[in-house]
């Protein structure tokens, strides 16, 4: 695909390290990390399998996790608070038919997991099978690689970073009054085997900032935030998209925001700008396409495979393969290798992301989208990098074409009811376009519509596609994991928008 | 208090845990802290979901974690474990200690006063062991139950997400170097059922009920639950979108509490010490109508807001946040308390690491007197809420904005389902377009409000 080296962030300078002494432990080695530390061997793996499926059952895996975190907030110019921690579990599936039997531990000695394997076994009534024998281990991928990583990496450097973005974000302007600025990393080391031979390892970074502000004036405030990262080393935070970067953006923002508008009421064009307001997608279309809802034909895309669900100017790919990125995996949490999936081509449905179950059951295959949030959780099918593919148009043309509307570039979050296909994203910053103009900043408003057929009314796809920072975190069932969106600009024809102007200036209103 | 014997079919959960988090305590004090604190947490989880009457997931588990802060003068910090062995609990309070000089002296730092310090007595009935009581086989059930109660209500009900049973028993201890040590136990169990329902021409809604409580015996049977999540779907049927209009809308109980929630965190004292909230240096003002009194409780026995200790040691209180429309207090812990120069209300909740943040108790709108029919009754033309979708409420400059769904009212009664509509307008004149309260208070979690109308919100649609 030849967006990949556009989408792909900055060139290779990971190898920058930052020397420091370790906090608390020596550096983790990614593939014999659980063999290493906790005394596991692949014997004892086999035996776990074998307790998983003593009462029958079609498959077993085991997921161990062992996760270190640390996070670091400045308020008032004064780092506030300092946290560091570790998770360690291994998590226990059994899979019989439909039905999925689940245990984890905390503890991971052989006696508690032997004991969560043979709880979950109990979602199973048949007579003992046996694990395949022999495992198959993943070819090794190296989508973000980290030699010293970022959790190890000197504290006091990551004390710079934040005192670095408060600074900024003071200094942009005097109504800057309030800043917060905060810097978090994990590393999660992986270790996933199962009954069908799967064996994989992964040493998973994840780091992020956040700049989040507020700008007074007399008798009016506004508040603007930004932040980035992705599955980086603390030296990401030390090229371009560095603690200025951040800060003077989410400032930006807040100053704007204190002369917007009240954001016009009704239906209407809407034009959104590249990156984020791929959440877009992550909802209108992302989620109704997870096999899961499909194969219980409870989303509003089940059955529409080979259907038009999008104008032909739109192809939407969901893509774990991409260096650094926030939503990209060298394996899922079942082991299997992540990949670029065509969900939307030219318009027409393509295909579901899965994983093993969805994939077993509806005989499709897999996709490698079956992630978890730890090894306390059943994994299912969920998003990565969800995009949409550049078009031919130019943006200025996108703009000039719209009479009057908005144009949406910065959004909060969003929400989907995946049975009737509605959906909401909320934008945080808006213009009014009157006669192809960009005018007035108008005040964050929601925007609603319907999954199914929102994308039928994309009528020009802009050449500039763009990913976000890397601040999404998607949520369903409870669950909760990092993913990217992607969107170049674009032009819906009708879109409800949440305003409260009771008279639009442009006057289109009823 | 709880009793402190431990009982646990685990062999490694037989460890004291009251013990064990007093000894962190002074281990960060040997450790060179000038105060510390401890908290240990663990708990059992089992759920299962039944879909089109088989099951589908089976989750039984148990799990444990503990965290310290330590102040270092007026610098803090924290770390936590998910790992009880003594190296690692060794690691876990030498971090702390290291990571908390780095941060930054801050004069309103530390840990509540002694005096401040204490646990309700009595018993206030959080704990019963019989949601863990059931056998396998009748947890199960509960779950088909609810489904098949939803499935067999209506011909139109023709999927499901599913019917649930849930139950989840938890043991939290806090110790800290002023001498508190205190612990509680608290229960919980559900049933839920999601049916689907479809038209003719193939277009599904989906709707949930459940029933939460402390004891199983409290639980509303599984049947009611899924005929009332039957009713709730099969009531969103036909939805169309709305015309563009300002009408007034009622907020049904279940996302009222969203207002409620709202002014929660307009109110609290994080963000008010922040100026981050427009209701900011508004205490002792006006900023609802009169017939609004929101109530703050954390000592109500059996409430899914109650406890004997906030997440600092101090005793949980009753506090009355607006009383007829005029802000009577904040919501804060000991950190907010100092910086605006107040006594804490007994809120700070805190997780495993971080600062202390500040949650609520039972937290709650005083109910009215009339029937939400009554409500409904005096409507020509009108919006009813069920459902919000996103989260556009901004409390820096009071914009709300969010998506929704539910019936439109004409002349006084449901006409028909609407979605895919916007409701918007600002919190600052909401609270006082807050025009009638219903008399339907009841609690299904620690927020509670009953059905109201607020009038001059702009309904967005065609």
């Amino acid at each position: 695909m030849d967006t990949f080296a556009q989408l792909s962030p900055r060139s290779a300078r990971r190898h920058l390290i930052l020397v420091g002494k370790s906090l608390d432990k020596q550096l983790p080695d990614k593939q014999r990390f659980f063999f290493d530390h906790y005394g596991v061997t692949e014997n004892d793996l086999e035996h776990y399998l074998a307790a998983a499926l003593s009462a029958g059952g079609d498959y077993a895996d085991l997921y161990f996790e062992f996760l270190s975190s640390t996070s670091l907030m400045v308020d008032e110019s004064m780092v506030k608070s300092a946290s560091q921690g570790i998770s360690a579990g291994c998590g226990v599936r059994v899979v019989s038919g439909e039905r999925t039997g689940y245990a984890y531990t905390d503890d991971l000695s052989a006696s508690r997991i032997l004991h969560a394997a043979r709880t979950a076994a109990l979602i199973a009534s048949a007579p003992a099978k046996t694990p395949v024998a022999g495992f198959q281990k993943t070819a090794a991928r190296s989508l973000y690689p980290v030699v010293l990583p970022s959790v190890d990496a000197e504290i006091t450097a990551k004390v710079e970073l934040v005192m670095r973005a408060d600074k900024a974000a003071r200094g942009y302007d005097p109504r800057i009054q309030e800043v917060r600025a905060s810097y978090s990393d994990e590393l999660r080391n992986i270790l996933v085997v199962a009954s069908d031979g799967t064996f994989a390892e992964d040493s998973q970074p994840l780091a992020r900032m956040n700049v989040s502000c507020i700008a007074k004036t007399e008798g009016s405030s506004a508040r603007g935030g930004s932040g980035g990262g992705g599955r980086v080393a603390l030296d990401f935070f030390f090229g371009d998209k560095n603690p200025e970067f951040f800060a003077k953006e989410a400032a930006r923002q807040a100053i704007l925001q204190l002369d917007a508008r009240e954001a016009p009421a009704g239906d209407m064009e809407v034009v959104l700008g590249p990156g984020w307001p791929g959440v877009l997608l992550h909802e209108a279309v992302g989620h109704g396409l997870e096999a899961d809802f499909n194969r219980k034909k409870t989303s509003a895309f089940a059955g529409l495979i080979g259907k038009r669900v999008a104008s032909e100017k739109c192809t939407v790919i969901d893509n774990g393969t991409m260096p650094w990125r926030r939503g990209s995996l060298n394996v899922d949490d079942e082991g299997e290798p992540t990949q670029e999936t065509v969900l939307i081509e030219k318009g027409i449905l393509k295909g579901y992301l899965s994983d093993k179950l969805s994939a077993r059951l509806m005989g499709i295959s897999d996709t490698g989208n079956g992630r978890r949030e730890s090894y306390e959780h059943i994994p299912m099918p969920r998003m990565t990098n969800t995009y949409m593919l550049a078009g031919q148009d130019n943006p200025e043309d996108i703009i000039r074409s719209v009479k009057r509307g908005i144009y949406a570039v910065n959004f909060g979050g969003g929400q989907v009811d995946i049975t009737n296909g509605k959906f909401v994203f909320g934008a945080s910053e808006a213009y009014m376009i009157e006669d192809g103009q960009i005018t007035a900043p108008i005040k964050g408003a929601t925007l609603i519509g319907n999954g199914p057929d929102v994308l039928t009314r994309v009528s020009m796809v802009g050449n500039d596609l763009k990913l976000d920072e890397g601040v999404g975190t998607c949520g369903k069932d409870g669950q909760a994991v990092p993913v990217g969106v992607g969107i170049p600009t674009i032009k819906i024809d009708r879109l409800t928008v949440g305003g409260t102007a009771k008279k639009d200036p442009g006057g289109f209103m009823q | 208090m709880p009793s402190t014997q431990l009982e646990t079919g685990s062999p490694k959960l037989e460890t004291d845990l009251r013990e064990l988090a007093e000894d962190i305590v002074r281990r960060a004090m040997r450790g060179g802290a000038t105060a510390a604190e401890c908290v240990v947490r663990e708990g059992d989880e089992f759920s299962t979901l039944v879909r089109l009457g088989q099951v589908e997931t089976l989750k039984e588990s148990g799990s444990r974690s503990i965290g310290v802060r330590v102040f270092s003068g007026q610098r803090a910090a924290s770390t936590y474990s998910s790992d009880f062995s003594p190296a690692s609990l060794d690691r876990m309070v030498k971090s702390a200690l290291e990571l908390s000089k780095i941060t930054s002296e801050d004069p309103f730092g530390g840990i509540p006063e002694a005096s401040q310090l204490g646990s309700l007595t009595g018993d206030l009935d959080l704990y019963h062991e019989d949601v863990y009581s059931l056998p396998g086989p009748d947890r199960i059930d509960y779950a088909r139950r609810a489904e098949k109660a939803a499935l067999d209500f209506d011909p139109r009900i023709k999927n499901s997400e599913g019917g649930s049973f849930d139950a989840a028993t938890g043991h939290k201890v806090l110790a800290n170097s002023r001498g508190f040590v205190g612990e509680y136990r608290r229960s919980y169990c559900s049933v839920a059922a999601v049916p689907i329902a479809q038209t003719e021409d193939g277009a599904m809604q989906r709707d949930y009920w459940f029933s939460v409580a402390r004891t199983l015996s409290k639980l509303e049977s599984p049947e009611q639950v899924g005929k009332v999540a039957a009713e709730r779907t099969l009531r969103r049927l036909g939805a169309r979108k709305a015309k563009t209009a300002q009408v007034p809308i009622i907020f049904d109980p279940m996302v009222a509490i969203s207002i409620l929630e709202h002014i929660f965190e307009g109110i609290n004292g994080d963000s008010v010490y922040r100026g981050a909230s427009f209701l900011a240096g508004k205490l002792g003002q006006k900023i609802a109508g009169d017939n609004v009194t929101i109530v703050d409780d954390g000592t109500i026995p059996g409430g899914f807001g109650t406890s004997p200790f906030d997440g600092e040691g101090v005793p949980t209180r009753r506090t009355v946040v607006i009383e007829r429309g005029v802000l009577s207090s904040y919501l804060l812990n000991t950190y907010t308390a100092k910086k605006l120069g107040l006594k804490t209300t007994g809120n700070a909740s805190r997780g495993l690491a971080g600062t202390p943040g500040i949650g609520p108790g039972n937290y709650f709108l005083q109910p009215g007197t009339r029937t939400p029919k009554q409500l409904i009754s005096e409507i020509k033309e009108g919006l009813y809420v069920t459902e919000f979708l996103g989260h556009g409420a901004n409390l820096v400059t009071g914009d709300y904005s969010r998506g929704a769904s539910g019936l439109w009212i004409s002349g006084g009664e449901f006409a028909y389902p609407v979605e895919e509509i916007t409701v918007a307008g600002n919190l600052k004149e909401m609270f006082f377009s807050i025009s009638e309260i219903a008399n339907d208070l009841e609690f299904r979690g620690s927020v509670a409000s009953p059905t109201l109308r607020i009038d001059g919100l702009t309904v967005g649609g065609e």
